[in-house]
Order: C-alpha cells, then structure tokens, then sequence
C-alpha cells in the first residue's frame, strides 16, 4: 500500500474517532435533547465510516439505513411530536444522580479498558472479504446463526405487536373509573358544528 | 492495444499521464476528482434540462406558451432561475435555530449527490463500481428525512414542522415496499452491483429488460421513487394549500435552491435507477452484438465500442427523461391525495403487493433458473 493511502486512513480514522468520541459525549452532556438526537445521528454516521474503513462496506450501509435511517429518524419523530421547547426542570436530588451515573460510567471505561488491553489481540487480523462479504453473511445467517436471526425476528414482531396494542385505544374500551364503555371513536364521531348554535337565539 | 478494447477512460487517461513521465499513484490523484466532477455537472444540467421541460409541459398542459424570452424557446429560464436565488437575500428567521437551519438542507442535498456514485452509464462509465451498489442508494436515501426534520424544527414554524413531520412519515413508509421490490431485482441478477443488474438485461435488446419479468415491481418501485421525490400527487411535504410550503417556508436565497436543486436531482436519479433496474440500463432496444455482426464490424474494435458507448450513455439519458417526463406529466393531470390516503396507500397496498412480488419472484426463480437468473 502506498504511505499516502496510510496516511489518508489514518486521518480518516481520527477524524470519524474524534467525531464518534464528541458526538456521544454531546449526546449525553447537551441539556436541548433535539440536539442531542441529532447528535446521536452523527455518531451512527461516524460508526458506519469506521465500518467503511474496515473494508465492511456492507456492514456500514446496513448501519446507514438501520440506525440513522430508521431509529434515529424515530427518535426524532418522537421527540417532534411532543415538541416542547422550554428547558427541563431539574429533578430532585440531580447532584447525586450525577455523581452515581458519573461513578457508574468511569466504572463501565474502566472495565473496557481492561479488557481491551488485556486481551491478546491477534494483529493484523483476518484479510477482509471485500465484495464476497455479503454472500458469507446470508450464509451464516441461514445455517449456524439461523436460530438467533429468527429469535430477533420474533422478537421485532412481539415489540410491533405490542406497540399496535397500545397505539389502538379501543382495546381499552371501557372507563377504568365507572367501568361503561368509554367513547374513543373521536375522530370517526360526527362533530356538531358550532355556528348552528349561536345563530339560533 | 488489449485485444477485447472497451470503453475504459480511467486506463486511457491514467495510461497518458504516466506516459508523461508521472507516477501511478500521482495519475491515480489526478484521476480521482475527475469523474466527481463531471457526474456532479451532469447532475446540475440534468436539473437545468429538467426544470426547463417542467416549464415547457406543464405550460402545455395549461395551455400557456411558458417561458420563451431567454434564449430559443426559454431554454436559458432555468439559469435565470438559478442566478435570481443565487444572488437573493439569506435570511435566517430571527427566532430560528441558525446551526440546523443550515445545516438542514446540506444534510438534504449530499445524499442525494453522494448516491450518482453508482449509475452506470455504460460498462465502465461509473464513478465507482461498488459491490453494495443499490444498496448503497437505498441506505443514503434514508438520511435524507433526518435533513427535512431538522429544517422543519429548526425554521420555529408549525408548517415548517408540519411538513417535515409529514416529510419524514412519508419517506419511511414508502422506503420498504421501494426496497422489496428492489430486492426481487436483486435476486434474480444476483447481486447488488448496478453494473451486474444491467448485465442480466442484456442478451435479447428489449427482450431481456426486467419490465417484463417485473411489470408489478416497476410499477412499485415508480410510485415509490415518485413518494421518495416528493413529486405530486405525493407532495403532501410542501402542500401548497395546506402548509404554505412545508418545510420549505422560512427558507430564502441559496438555501431555498438546494431543497430545490436536491428534489430536481433527485428525480432525474430515481428515473435513472429505474432506467438501470428495469429499462435495460444503457442496452439499445436490439442487441448491440447482433447490430454489430449485421454490419460485418467486430464488436471488439475500437471504433465500434466508441460508437457503442455513445449509444449506451444516449440510451441511458433519452430512457431517464422518459420517465421524468411522465413524472411532470402527473404532476400536472392528477390531484394530490390526503395524509391519510397516502399512509394507507403506502402500508396497506403498496407494502403486501410488493411482498407478493417477491415471493412470486423467488418463486419462478426457483420453477424456471433459466428464465429467471437461476
């Protein structure tokens, strides 16, 4: 490999570390959460160049459109329609809750630190497939890792399901206070216009 | 010369500079900008074609005459367009969020430029021949709702958020039945390389191109790349009547032109995917082998591979402005359809046909290989 290909990766590689590092730090740390959403977007962004630079190219397209496309966009989606622009209130007690989610997150870098210098690495690892990658993936897939594909698949299902349970509301029909039914059809009901009223006296 | 000459012009070039005494690596540098640069003129005349046929038809259509004052027949309108926006005021709305009101329509565009990166106009006249190919299209197209998000919260406007709200809802529902029915593409040519795809449709000129072996698939895949662009009767986004303009509204000057630049090239790339999935990419109606031994030329010589690029980029370019023909076509003959129209449309239709198709298409994969990409 020519050093100037060498050289590229390795500031690619600071770069999208950098951005990986920043972005999670403001993703946590920034009080507006609509920035820390995009933020986060950012870091599946940065996640997926890592991919690219490990010659997983597939790997990173699928990042692409699974993190950023799909959760980070739902995410937003979320956050958008309960759009509320004045700052949070600060919880009881944040001082110590700080402190604890502070210890707890030094505790979890200093584990995986640990590890990662323990760990008898085996560099240069294994030569990248390149283009045949996706072919051995849908290998796996369908033999020796079938069982934990089709378990996230049931799993997708029974979280789409449930989410279905609880976005229809005539599920829950009935008043919990009274017990009678509860009238939810609100935007099949016919809405008595309001003008007819007022002309009436 | 190598025996089987084909159109190459990274080698050619590449080979010419060396021969000026440079090294590879230095040619490879030179080399690299080069075609960037010229997909991404490509790109913009192509909008500027494509702006002017959109005055043209939809004047025809409402019995105007349309532009006509710059240049023959208005054809200079679309610079002129472009100069005014360029030359206009950037305002920023005083209680908007100036960073992602920027950034917004940057995060719109790049998608959208990045993903010509993998439509082939001939057999190596891409700028990169990804092994991910469409795939790659599929996963940038998906970025762009996060970019209709964020001017639409960042503009401080409820029509503004409305419409990336709608932008968004839209993007994501018809990106799955768009992907199914890229996928049963993908399956019968065995890959994901758009040059691989195009390929698999030659052999019998017009005989062989996937519309007739995917006639549901193109049609899912059109109305899906249509909603992808926005383009009426899917521009709920920007309805004029409802939302003033959508996520477009705070929007003025240069950053108003790349919402508009990026749903232009947009659509001449979605017509040109359709053209390289289902068209025949750069394939001539009759095989350009059997048209060659006609003549009594070898297909391999160079000049009959020059003449047989230029048909295949002509090819590539008249099929693509076919089909944004008929897209201006619809926009100005069909009503816009409601929000929910759309949503169950896209969910409820669009998404089980699709998946029919591509059982269908596994199917017949398996009934006859040789009919279809065994």
């Amino acid at each position: 490999m020519p050093p100037l290909a060498d050289l590229t990766e390795l500031i690619v590689f600071v770069l999208l570390a950098a951005g990986v590092v920043v972005g999670s730090l403001g993703v946590v740390l920034l009080p507006n959460v609509v920035y820390s959403a995009f933020l986060l977007g950012g870091v599946f962004l940065s996640v997926a160049g890592l991919y690219l630079l490990l010659n997983a190219s597939f790997i990173a397209a699928a990042q692409v459109l699974i993190y950023v496309g799909a959760v980070n966009v739902l995410i937003l989606f979320a956050i958008m329609l309960v759009n509320k622009r004045e700052p949070m209130a600060d919880a009881p007690g944040l001082g110590l809750r700080r402190l604890l989610s502070s210890g707890v997150c030094a505790g979890l870098l200093w584990l995986l630190l640990r590890v990662a210098y323990t760990t008898p690495w085996a560099t240069p690892g294994p030569t990248p497939l390149g283009e045949d990658a996706v072919v051995r993936l849908g290998e796996h897939f369908f033999t020796d890792y079938l069982l934990p594909f089709e378990l996230a698949s049931v799993l997708l299902l029974m979280a789409m399901i449930g989410a279905i349970v609880l976005a229809r509301r005539d599920v829950f029909a009935s008043d919990i206070g009274t017990g009678e039914a509860a009238d939810q059809g609100l935007i099949e009901k016919a809405r008595s216009p309001l003008l007819i009223e007022k002309t009436r006296p | 010369m190598p025996p089987s000459f084909t159109v190459d012009l990274e080698a050619g070039f590449r080979g010419l500079i060396e021969a000026a005494g440079l090294s590879p690596a230095a040619s490879r540098l030179i080399w690299l900008p080069l075609p960037m640069l010229l997909v991404l003129v490509a790109a913009v005349v192509g909008v500027l074609v494509t702006v002017w046929l959109e005055r043209k038809i939809s004047a025809a259509a409402q019995q105007r005459i349309g532009p006509e004052y710059a240049g023959a027949l208005g054809i200079l309108q679309p610079m002129a367009d472009g100069l005014k926006l360029l030359v206009k005021e950037d305002v920023i709305p005083a209680r908007a969020d100036g960073l992602l009101f920027t950034l917004g329509p940057v995060l719109v565009v790049v998608p959208v430029i990045l993903s010509w990166l993998i439509v082939p106009f001939g057999q190596h006249l891409l700028i990169s021949n990804v092994g991910i190919g469409i795939f790659l299209w599929i996963a940038l197209s998906s970025v762009q709702p996060i970019g209709l998000l964020m001017s639409g919260y960042a503009s401080n406007n409820k029509y503004s958020l409305l419409g990336g709200l709608r932008a968004a809802a839209q993007s994501i529902s018809y990106e799955i039945p768009l992907a199914l029915a890229v996928l049963a593409v993908v399956m019968m040519s065995n890959s994901l390389s758009t040059v691989d795809i195009v390929d698999q449709q030659s052999g019998a000129g017009i005989l062989s191109w996937n519309i007739w072996r995917q006639p549901v698939g193109f049609l899912v895949f059109w109305i899906c790349a249509l909603a992808e662009c926005e383009r009426l009767p899917f521009d709920l986004p920007e309805a004029e009547e409802e939302l003033v303009a959508g996520y477009q509204t705070e929007y003025a000057g240069m950053k108003f032109a790349l919402f508009y630049l990026g749903s232009y090239i947009n659509l001449v790339l979605s017509a040109l995917l359709v053209t390289v999935l289902y068209l025949g990419g750069w394939g001539f109606p009759l095989p350009v082998e059997w048209l060659a031994s006609l003549l009594g030329q070898n297909i391999d010589a160079p000049l009959v591979q020059v003449v047989s690029a230029t048909l295949g980029i002509v090819m590539t370019v008249l099929k693509a402005y076919l089909l944004v023909f008929t897209a201006i076509l619809l926009r100005w003959t069909v009503p816009r359809v409601r929000i929910d129209q759309l949503l169950d449309f896209g969910w409820k239709f669009l998404l089980p046909i699709a998946l029919v198709n591509l059982l269908a298409t596994a199917a017949l994969k398996l009934a006859f290989p040789a009919v279809f990409g065994g």
